[in-house]
């Protein structure tokens, strides 16, 4: 099956010309498969940020080139509106951008945009409510009068709302405590098992990654450093390491015991995955 | 992109320029501008525009970084220059439809008048260039310090300016983060009528508001904790103090400034 | 000796009109010893953080008491010392960041406590070395990593040569590399300044070499001790919203399945030896 999204030996370089002249992302290239949980790992400085808003056409690319469906994003520049309806991208602290009088209007803000109205509009913006589990009863209330959590829960409907085919996320749970990650989480993992949508994850946290999604890419000093399932990522782990990047605890954990002498596939990134190798093992040794 | 304006911003260095005493060079503009207005006919021009690429070089800012300042500024700049062109009386005229008369004194007035604030705006630039807003300030409340005594806030006036000028930067950036989050909804910035587009600005503005009063009420949280309490009894990492360089370099304008004095007696 | 006191700790934001105010604290008796390193845990809307801003006379309490070194923090004419001894770093770097150059930001308090010109030089320069930002003492603050701005905050803060720091929810924002240089700052701080350090973090690694750990939940003190004593609190954990260290969660397992391993190995070395010496025995 052809790639939703392809990205194509992609250069972005800020300030051209100038003394302060630099390279965000440089020669990238990677596919994005249809309905795929795809995430994206790198320090502050990797590239992410300017990388994802290439995906949605806010940035040009300096050279290379975005397909959507097989189609250059930029083929007719003053459709790009469009790609932005098709690959939805939601910022980091995307509850900061919140506008309006009411949470129903502010999630509606993007459909209307789109062109949707009446019944089709409704529908949109109470179906991405109810996604993020927004309770229909908040829909007239002010966006500002809800907790921190909450608003970042509009910010995404407000997103969803527009029925991406892609959904990209920077650090959707920066900032939450645990208990708000893992709800906001479980939220858009409902979304992509139910939808069955493509989604685009960009996290700081290796466990985040490790937990949630089918294939990661790693980026560092704006290029892509590797990419593969978490299984085949995290084999790496000494590589990624060395590079200044985390692996989950677990495969630490993991890393460790190896050093130790412990028979045990290091590549492994849940705690229920370790668990089963270690009472094999068990089982094995107390079998000799 | 919004970030590339570099309205009045601080290039940190440590030229001759940059060592002047923020007062010195508070006065130093001051002059020049008295300067800039006294000046008449290509002369008086000649000098100012000389005075200030002197002064550009010891900078060691780039003539570029100043000419970008000017960009925001161009439409005002042309508009002065247009209405000083059409709207010029003399006795005889080049070019007349209805109310707009083109003249050579017109011309010449619009040149001048264009000329005028390219040189105030680079010269005023040079030094928001050169100083950091808080030199500047503190610059400006000691000048200003004798006013203390008729009850002018001076202390506070200084304090929110240089804090004003903190958070341009920051604002900035914001701006720019909001706007590409509401382009990303699909907002559209750039069609429709000036009404539409004003009305396009809503999603901008609204998070932008909300974010600098949140900005600002936890800014004076942190200043609290860190023992502010007003100007009473503050002391100054850096103390204003003048320096031979300061001497000359206010001579130095006066010179300037009696020089401009001159070449227009002398043109009249 | 005692760097903090509290006593029946209250304390309630104001209600809207016609609601009745809900205690943020209810009733928080602790002390914070001098030179300790002490790890303030807790979801969102437990308390915390209110807890934090209470140390230092910015919420003052609505009943009870809170001592800074034997001063009561609704004495006013304590109240600059108070914040002098205890600083306090927030959440968002930028909001706290008043100059446009480093080094000026960074004599900000000991300019408002008036100090003299030449201490305040020795004591920025002091502060910019502890927090190893030296090198950045004449940039613009808004163009630094936000694990920087963070330490120029910290800076900020020891310039003022305080007992203690608090630091609310300040890693929240960053990025692991930040979190990392500004918790390697505070434990470098603790250790060779013997300043007393409380920080406000939902993140339970961060708590790992802390001398002790609280857990706040619904304005209360829930769980109190070393970082063995409270991260081997599986369930309540648990039932208060926090998760344990993945080398915890590990061990409990492990525990149920009938393996003999200690629950209380919290770091990935401690936790491996474990492992592998059970192993061996089996």
């Amino acid at each position: 099956m052809e790639p939703i999204l392809q990205v194509k030996d992609l250069t972005h370089t800020y300030g051209a010309g100038t003394p302060f002249q630099r390279s965000a992302v440089e020669h990238m290239s990677f596919d994005v498969n249809e309905g795929e949980f795809l995430g994206i790992i790198g320090h502050t400085g990797s590239g992410k940020s300017t990388l994802i808003q290439h995906l949605n056409g806010l940035l040009q690319p300096t050279a290379g080139e975005i397909l959507l469906r097989g189609k250059n994003i930029w083929a007719e520049p003053k459709k790009i509106r469009e790609v932005r309806f098709k690959v939805g991208l939601v910022f980091q602290y995307p509850e900061y951008q919140l506008f309006e009088e009411t949470v129903y209007k502010d999630i509606a803000f993007g459909p209307a945009n789109q062109g949707k109205t009446g019944d089709e509009l409704d529908h949109a913006v109470r179906e991405a409510a109810k996604l993020v589990g927004i309770r229909d009863d908040q829909l007239e209330k002010s966006p500002f009068e809800l907790s921190g959590g909450q608003k970042r829960r509009v910010a995404l409907a407000g997103v969803l709302a527009m029925e991406p085919e892609v959904l990209v996320l920077d650090e959707p749970t920066a900032g939450l405590d645990p208990a708000g990650r893992e709800n906001l989480m479980a939220n858009i993992r409902d979304y992509h098992r139910n939808k069955g949508k493509t989604i685009i994850l960009v996290s700081h946290s290796m466990d985040e990654i490790a937990r949630n999604v089918d294939r990661i890419l790693v980026l560092k000093n704006a290029h892509v450093l590797m990419q593969g399932t978490p299984a085949e990522v995290f084999a790496r782990g000494e590589e990624l390491l060395s590079a200044g990047l985390d692996v989950p605890q677990i495969t630490r954990i993991a890393m460790e015991l190896k050093r130790r002498g412990v028979d045990i596939d290091p590549a492994v990134y849940t705690v229920e995955a370790l668990e089963r190798q270690l009472l094999a093992l068990r089982k094995g040794g107390a079998g000799c | 992109m919004l970030k590339d304006i570099t309205l009045g911003q601080y290039f940190p260095g440590n030229s001759i320029a940059h060592r002047l005493d923020p007062r010195t060079k508070i006065l130093l503009v001051t002059l020049y501008i008295i300067a800039l207005f006294s000046a008449k006919g290509w002369m008086g021009y000649a000098v100012m525009a000389v005075t200030l690429a002197a002064c550009v070089k010891v900078s060691h800012v780039g003539l570029r970084a100043l000419v970008r300042g000017l960009k925001p500024l161009v439409f005002i700049i042309a508009f002065t220059g247009i209405l000083n062109m059409f709207f010029t009386p003399d006795t005889h005229y080049l070019w007349e439809w209805g109310i707009l008369r083109v003249s050579v004194k017109g011309i010449e007035n619009a040149l001048f008048m264009v000329i005028r604030i390219m040189l105030l705006v680079m010269g005023t630039f040079l030094m928001t260039y050169t100083t950091s807003p808080i030199r500047l300030t503190d610059g400006l409340e000691s000048l200003l310090n004798p006013l203390k005594k008729i009850h002018v806030p001076v202390h506070e006036l200084a304090m929110m300016m240089a804090i004003a000028l903190r958070f341009i930067p920051t604002l900035i950036e914001e701006t720019d983060k909001i706007m590409s989050a509401q382009k990303a909804r699909g907002a559209d910035f750039d069609s429709g009528n000036i009404f539409q587009k004003a009305k396009a600005l809503v999603p901008i503005l609204v998070p932008l508001f909300i974010s600098a009063f949140r900005r600002a009420d936890e800014l004076a949280t942190a200043m609290e904790c860190r023992c502010y309490h007003g100007g009473e009894g503050r002391t100054k990492l850096h103390v204003l103090k003048y320096q031979r360089r300061d001497y000359v370099a206010l001579a130095g304008g006066a010179v300037i400034l009696a020089l401009v004095v001159v070449l227009r007696r002398l043109g009249a | 000796m005692d760097m903090i006191e509290t006593k029946a700790l209250e304390f309630a934001y104001p209600a809207e009109e016609g609601e009745k105010p809900v205690l943020a604290l209810r009733g928080v008796d602790t002390a914070i010893e001098k030179g300790s390193f002490v790890v303030v845990l807790g979801h969102n809307g437990s308390g915390k953080s209110t807890f934090a801003k209470s140390l230092n006379a910015i919420l003052l309490p609505c009943g009870g008491k809170v001592y800074v070194e034997g001063m009561d923090t609704q004495d006013e004419a304590c109240l600059l010392e108070i914040r002098r001894r205890v600083g306090m770093v927030f959440q968002n770097p930028d909001n706290q960041i008043v100059a446009n150059v480093v080094e000026e930001d960074v004599a900000f308090a000991p300019e408002n406590l008036g100090v003299a010109s030449e201490e305040i030089r020795r004591r920025v320069d002091d502060a910019l070395a502890a927090v190893d930002m030296t090198a950045f003492m004449t940039h613009a603050p808004h163009l630094l990593s936000g694990g920087q701005k963070q330490r120029v905050a910290i800076a900020g803060v020891i310039a003022m040569e305080p007992e203690c720091i608090v630091l609310d929810e300040a890693t929240a924002m960053l990025d692991p590399i930040g979190r990392q240089e500004v918790l390697s700052a505070v434990h470098k701080l603790n250790r060779e300044k013997d300043i007393t350090v409380v920080l406000i973090t939902h993140h339970m690694n961060e708590a790992e070499e802390a001398d002790r750990v609280i857990v706040m939940d619904d304005g209360r003190i829930a769980l109190d001790g070393t970082p063995k004593e409270v991260f081997t609190q599986v369930e309540p954990l648990r039932t208060m919203g926090l998760t344990v260290p993945d080398t915890v969660d590990l061990l409990d397992r492990l525990r149920k399945d009938g393996l003999d391993v200690p629950l209380d190995a919290l770091t990935v070395d401690e936790c491996a030896a474990a492992i592998t010496a059970a192993l061996a025995k089996n």
